[in-house]
């Protein structure tokens, strides 16, 4: 296949027929390339006898993303690793890593750029980041949080941090930056969990930011809100109480696909970019789901160049709400997130189906079987 | 200032290292952090206003040099 991909592509308005015709070139000629050049991978494919060219997107064969924990899955060779993700998850202490070239790094940034802006536009805002500094400074604890907030710093101009260390708000910076930009578009950036923590704070001071040009993109997982029992729609609420801020989109992805990201639309669905696409599946049998049905979620993106992630099986529960119909406009699967796979049924769907195969890759998701 | 000039100092580097052929990623301080404080540095030299597009392209030292004249400034 050409190694370059070209991502210079409407990102939500190819419909079914034309985005699939599309995607599952890029994603069949990613099976035989990662095929070709990752041994593992080759050895999973053939022992379960897994088709490298198939017709639609359910029938890719997605890897479990914890096998990234306890395998090197790499398409590269190592002198071309240009730079290593890592992420913990949190099914157990082991770390996910994966291999990037910079061939990949630089498809992910320039998805990113077209996935964002698509909704903010080519201009950089003024840009409130609600973290700490120290999370992308220091180099010791570059976490994943850190790294995403690097991505996301080339949509903003004129970066400040709203918290301190502690994570308690840093009222200097915020009074400045809002007396600076009042009335005027800017950009907020974090992860869900400090965006609540600074809207909380923002409540107990009963203060309240005049922020309405503000655009809010927030990523990082609802679990720790669930835990709360705080929904979107509460979040939503209390963002535009306390900050100003209406225009609200949460993303959903994740460090095995970086620049693949589902952005949540005006109606609070999740969007499926023209580069990427969603499968749901049925936790325990691994069956093909439905528009309305809850299962895994089975992320799928033309990105990964230099490791074998372009069909991954999440931990994660999702809802498949539909296709090319939602109200917003945008073409392309959309889908909610619910939550974490609870550990027990994930151990459960892993020691149903003990692939006899060569190699050191313990176990995949059982897929059902397809004639032909 | 020149452009050799404003990418040497941003990005810690003796001036004679930088010339067009210079790409991105290509030294270990030009980073994507790196990248970050150049385009800020830009921004302030030479009064301009990149958008995202410029800075994903911004690849070379040539290729800096050719978006900073799309916005009037030669350097």
């Amino acid at each position: 296949m050409s190694m370059e991909l070209e991502l210079d592509l409407p990102v939500y308005e190819w419909a079914a027929t034309e985005k699939q015709l599309w995607l599952m070139r890029q994603l069949n000629a990613l099976t035989r390339l990662h095929h070709e050049h990752c041994l593992p991978y080759q050895r999973l494919l053939d022992s379960q006898r897994v088709a490298l060219e198939v017709q639609a997107r359910e029938d890719l064969y997605p890897l479990a993303v914890r096998l990234f924990k306890h395998n090197r899955l790499q398409s590269i060779a190592d002198e071309d690793v240009f730079r290593v993700l890592t992420s913990s998850g949190t099914t157990s202490q082991q770390l996910s890593r994966i291999y990037l070239d910079k061939l990949t790094a630089s498809l992910q940034s320039r998805a990113l750029v077209r996935i964002m802006q698509s909704w903010l536009g080519r201009e950089r805002l003024p840009m409130l980041i609600i973290d700490h500094p120290g999370v992308i400074t220091d180099r010791q604890q570059f976490s994943a949080r850190g790294a995403g907030i690097q991505g996301m710093l080339i949509f903003g101009r004129q970066p400040v941090y709203a918290l301190h260390e502690d994570l308690s708000p840093n009222w200097d910076v915020l009074d400045a930056f809002f007396d600076k930009w009042r009335g005027k578009p800017v950009l907020c950036f974090g992860f869900t969990f400090m965006v609540w923590q600074l809207i909380q704070a923002l409540q107990l001071q009963q203060k309240t930011l005049p922020f309405n040009e503000g655009v809010l993109i927030h990523s990082g997982g609802w679990k720790k809100l669930q835990d709360l029992a705080v929904d979107n729609p509460t979040f939503k609420n209390a963002v535009a109480q306390t900050l100003g801020v209406h225009r609200v989109h949460n993303f959903y992805g994740m460090v095995e696909q970086v620049g693949s990201v589902f952005v949540e639309c005006e109606q609070g669905h999740l969007h499926t970019p023209v580069f990427a696409d969603v499968v749901i599946r049925d936790i325990v049998n691994g069956h093909v789901l439905g528009v309305g049905q809850t299962g895994v979620i089975e992320v799928l993106s033309a990105l990964p160049r230099s490791y074998p992630g372009h069909a991954l099986l999440t931990e994660d529960r999702g809802t498949l709400l539909g296709e090319d119909d939602c109200p917003c406009g945008r073409k392309g699967r959309y889908f909610s997130v619910n939550g974490r796979i609870p550990r027990a049924e994930l151990r459960g769907c892993s020691d149903t189906v003990e692939p006899k195969m060569a190699g050191h890759i313990p176990s995949v998701l059982p897929i059902p079987q397809r004639n032909g | 200032m020149t452009l050799e000039q404003l990418f040497a100092e941003s990005l810690g580097v003796a001036v004679d290292l930088v010339h067009d052929d210079l790409t991105y990623q290509s030294i270990p301080q030009w980073d994507s952090t790196a990248h970050m404080l150049l385009i800020a540095r830009m921004e302030d030299e030479f009064g301009v206003m990149l958008d995202t597009d410029d800075i994903i392209d911004m690849s070379s030292v040539a290729k800096a040099r050719q978006i900073l004249a799309k916005y009037d400034v030669q350097c």
